[in-house]
């Protein structure tokens, strides 16, 4: 009994249940508190919208063989860049959102090409040279912000050159458009039809393009690049790939949740955003060499429901602390530092 | 300063319920110079791993029988157990730190040392060298070598004769020893460091040192050593006086089997058209590595490519499909081909199957029916269906070929979705041709197609290549480690020493010229000293 018990949690992976326990005890813990769970529910899935398409990133990087994207800022970056300029235009509305992710897509190519040439550069330490790339692109941007001359009164600040730490999608008419198109309330609790097809279609097409012959290519090489190679892969290029489709896929996540937040936050604001997304495809099952659109699914809502319900819950049972960040930081970190530990062993569960 | 015999009595290993060591008695004499032959695989590392009570022995449920010293127990647990009693080894790979003089290389962790301020406070193990003492003893090993090199030279940079000296130098040093290994010490030298090493070796077994002399090289045991002992598949075979015994006899020994893989006599067509011509082909494979090997192959041909393990053997293989470094000039149907580019040589019909099948023949984690189709369609674009302007895989086909592949391989397999990984090793073998048999190729290289898979499976696998060849017209070049195997279904043998082609045997020939041409001789001096001894090619 207690054997099966084990087998099963094995399968599920120890991350997954543990987490799956903790948000399902927070949960129980909000219904005795009295809160209200519609409204949970209702954060929970708007959540899970703004950020499935950054933790979707992961899968490209890890199939390709260079483990997690750490380095998501390059592609968030890309993605703000488009923005950006999107707004230096006035655009506004749906117009906005359209042209800034064609511009996106435009931006991380070139960005996740360079960033893929990188990977293969480093090859057994792509992990460690990803973190590091993410930082090292924040920096870079942060000069940049400062520097570029636009000139759209909604972007700078009050005195001085360069753009806001902060940009409403307020002032140009996109505030929680894609969040808000075909939201439906049911007994309480607002379903965001609109993201979650958006999510679905992303997810469709990334496990569509798995099946295609590039694919099939880009997962051999990553699963074990000696076979590719004795099957006449060019695994380098593959690699570069992989990592230019998980760059775009951030660029366009980044858009997806700033609109879904009402802001567009640059300086600092990507510096930390790998991590989250990391810890959320880890949470979902996947591993350093292995991952699928499942183990996204699943490790978002758990991920992103753990987030949501920890802070009311918290902040009611330890008034004026604050410990459901602090709870983020264990957790985030800690799945990430459990799956780093099992990279090694080869991670074929 | 030595008194007591070495002996291993009755010893016996198993791995995991298969059998490396079956009942070896030996022993070795105080003073004397003892050789130890037999193919990969005939247990010697096993016997030297138990001397040494390596952890691999330990770790994995001992083993049985004793080994004695001076008519004792020895009772060696771990390699510690094995150094207080006085024996010692000489790597293959040296051991050296580099950036280190010989002294400190000599000495290291052995150092003599004087005490110091510091270590009166802080204990012994900050007592400063006696740099004085520890050179003093490191010229004495090397004077017993007669190795006149400065005792203070850095290891960085000498030869690899003198690195050799210096690691048997740092075994002599070692105060009570009595027993020294050299485990194929003459590999990496060159005829006169060779030479001046023999030399060193006898001074030593002159000084009342047992010496355990492990060697492929027939010569230098018949020069060099009182005795010889001969392993073959984990068992005992002889101990013999060496000047009682040719290097002929010694070479039958060590190859020859009660149990042999029959060959079908009957023979076979093979066309005149050479499919396949390497010239000078040269392949930087670490530890395989290939100097220069010339042959063709003619349609419809088995060709076997035999020799011990590190001669190059495997290298011929993995060059061709451009898995190392490679070079040479290589003609396939008539056309000349560069055969560095892996993808070019799959699309022109040349399929190989891996030594490392779960390295790099299977996807381990993956299915069957990937595993199978994986090559055909990234290469031939087998397998696929086009939507739009893209294309993909077509699921259904591959599912049908890896179900037809199972039939025909009849692979043992709960259904064709189970992963690879899950598979027994002949399972595995038989996955690895499907896969290679979707590419439908005109020239398949096998490499080593039977290791680790048992008996049973082995035949099956070879059967299966050989129908290939008879049914399908399909040329193959298998390597093999294992003598019967390449004798049991090839119609030529070539093989391969010190990275060239020592010669071409045909499957009947006798014993003795197989194991002599793998020891280093040429077919000429074989033959001769096969004819000599009294053999004569067998049927």
């Amino acid at each position: 009994m207690t054997k099966s018990i084990g087998n099963a949690i094995n399968r599920i992976g120890i991350p997954t249940f543990a987490v799956g326990l903790l948000l399902l005890v927070l949960l129980i813990t909000a219904g005795v508190q009295g809160q209200s769970i519609p409204t949970l529910i209702t954060d929970i899935l708007n959540r899970v919208g703004m950020n499935g398409l950054l933790v979707l990133a992961m899968v490209p990087a890890i199939k390709s063989g260079t483990g997690p994207n750490f380095a998501l800022p390059v592609g968030i970056e890309g993605g703000l860049m488009a923005l950006m300029i999107c707004m230096q235009f006035d655009f506004s509305g749906w117009f906005l959102i359209f042209s800034s992710l064609a511009l996106c897509i435009v931006l991380c190519t070139i960005l996740g090409w360079l960033y893929g040439k990188l990977m293969n550069a480093v090859k057994g330490a792509e992990m460690t040279i990803a973190t590091y790339s993410g930082f090292s692109i924040v920096a870079f941007f942060n000069i940049f912000w400062l520097a570029i001359p636009f000139s759209n009164r909604k972007m700078g600040w009050m005195l001085g050159n360069g753009l806001r730490e902060t940009i409403q999608f307020k002032n140009f008419g996109a505030s929680r458009i894609i969040s808000d198109l075909l939201k439906v309330e049911i007994a309480g609790v607002g379903i965001p039809f609109g993201m979650m097809l958006v999510f679905a279609l992303f997810c469709f097409l990334v496990w569509f393009f798995f099946q295609s012959k590039t694919g099939m290519a880009i997962y051999a090489g990553g699963q074990n690049p000696r076979f590719a190679e004795a099957s006449g892969l060019n695994i380098d290029r593959n690699r570069v790939i992989a990592n230019i489709i998980s760059t775009i896929l951030a660029g366009i996540g980044i858009i997806i949740y700033s609109q879904g937040y009402g802001y567009a936050q640059l300086y600092n604001g990507p510096l930390n955003m790998a991590f989250p997304a990391v810890a959320a495809v880890l949470v979902g099952g996947a591993t350093a060499s292995k991952a699928s659109i499942p183990n996204v699914l699943i490790g978002v809502c758990l991920f992103q429901g753990l987030m949501t319900t920890a802070m009311p819950v918290m902040n009611q049972l330890f008034t004026g602390t604050d410990l459901s960040d602090i709870m983020r930081i264990i957790i985030q970190n800690g799945v990430i530092l459990y799956a780093l530990t099992k990279v090694k062993s080869g991670g074929d569960r | 300063m030595n008194n007591g015999i070495l002996e291993f009595i009755n010893v016996g290993k198993e791995y995991s319920g298969h059998a490396v060591l079956k009942g070896v008695n030996m022993d070795v004499r105080p003073g004397e110079i003892h050789a130890l032959i037999g193919e990969n695989g005939a247990g010697k590392s096993t016997l030297m791993n138990i001397l040494f009570g390596m952890p691999v022995i330990h770790a994995t449920g001992g083993f049985t029988g004793e080994v004695r010293i001076g008519g004792e127990n020895a009772n060696i647990m771990n390699p510690y157990d094995a150094m207080q009693a006085g024996i010692g080894m000489v790597h293959q790979e040296f051991m050296l730190i580099p950036g280190f003089t010989i002294t400190e290389n000599i000495k290291l962790n052995r150092e003599t040392t004087k005490s110091s301020p510091m270590s009166k406070v802080f204990g012994k193990r900050l007592e400063t060298l006696d740099h004085e003492s520890m050179a003093h003893d490191a010229r004495k090993a090397l004077d017993i070598m007669g190795m006149d090199i400065e005792e203070y030279t850095r290891v960085h940079g000498l030869p690899v004769g003198h690195m050799q000296f210096v690691e048997i130098a740092r075994e002599i040093d070692k105060t009570g020893i009595r027993f020294l290994v050299f485990d194929e010490p003459t590999a990496v030298l060159t005829e006169s460091e060779t030479e001046h090493l023999l030399d060193a070796i006898r001074k030593l077994a002159a000084q009342g040192i047992g010496i355990i002399f492990i060697s492929h090289r027939l010569d230098e045991i018949i020069r060099l050593s009182d005795r010889v002992t001969i392993l073959r598949d984990g068992e005992w075979v002889a101990t013999e006086d060496t000047k009682n015994i040719t290097a002929a006899e010694i070479a039958r020994l060590m190859v020859g089997r009660a149990l042999t893989l029959d060959r079908d006599e009957s023979e076979r067509k093979i066309s005149d058209e050479e499919i396949l011509t390497v010239k000078d082909l040269r392949v930087n494979m670490p530890g395989e590595e290939v100097k220069g090997v010339t042959f063709s192959v003619r349609k419809g041909e088995i060709l076997g490519i035999g020799g011990l393990a590190g001669q190059g053997k495997l290298g011929i293989a993995n060059g061709l499909m451009g898995m190392y470094p490679v070079i040479g000039d290589v003609t396939f149907k008539g056309e000349p081909m560069d055969v560095s580019k892996t993808n070019e040589t799959l699309k022109k019909g040349i399929a190989f199957l891996s030594e490392d099948r779960k390295g790099v023949g299977l996807l381990l984690t993956s299915p069957i029916d990937l595993n199978i189709a994986f090559n055909a369609m990234e290469v031939q674009g087998k397998f696929l269906k086009k939507i739009g302007p893209f294309t993909f895989t077509d699921t259904a086909a591959i599912k049908a070929n890896a179900e037809k592949m199972v039939k025909d391989l009849d692979i043992r397999c709960t259904s064709i979705a189970q992963n690879a990984g899950a598979l027994s090793g002949g399972n595995q073998q038989k996955v690895c041709v499907g896969k290679a048999l979707a590419l439908d190729p005109d020239l398949l290289l096998v490499s080593e197609p039977t290791r680790g898979i048992d008996i049973g499976a082995k035949k099956l696998i070879l059967d299966l290549l050989k129908t290939l060849a008879e049914e399908q017209g399909m040329t193959i070049i298998m390597t093999s480690s294992e003598l019967a195997e390449l004798r049991s279904i090839c119609d030529r043998v070539l093989i391969i020493c010190e990275g060239k082609v020592a010669g071409e045997l045909s499957p009947t020939d006798s014993d003795e010229v197989y194991g002599m041409m793998m020891s280093g001789m040429s077919k000429e001096e074989a033959m001769k000293a096969a004819k000599n001894a009294g053999g004569g090619p067998n049927d």
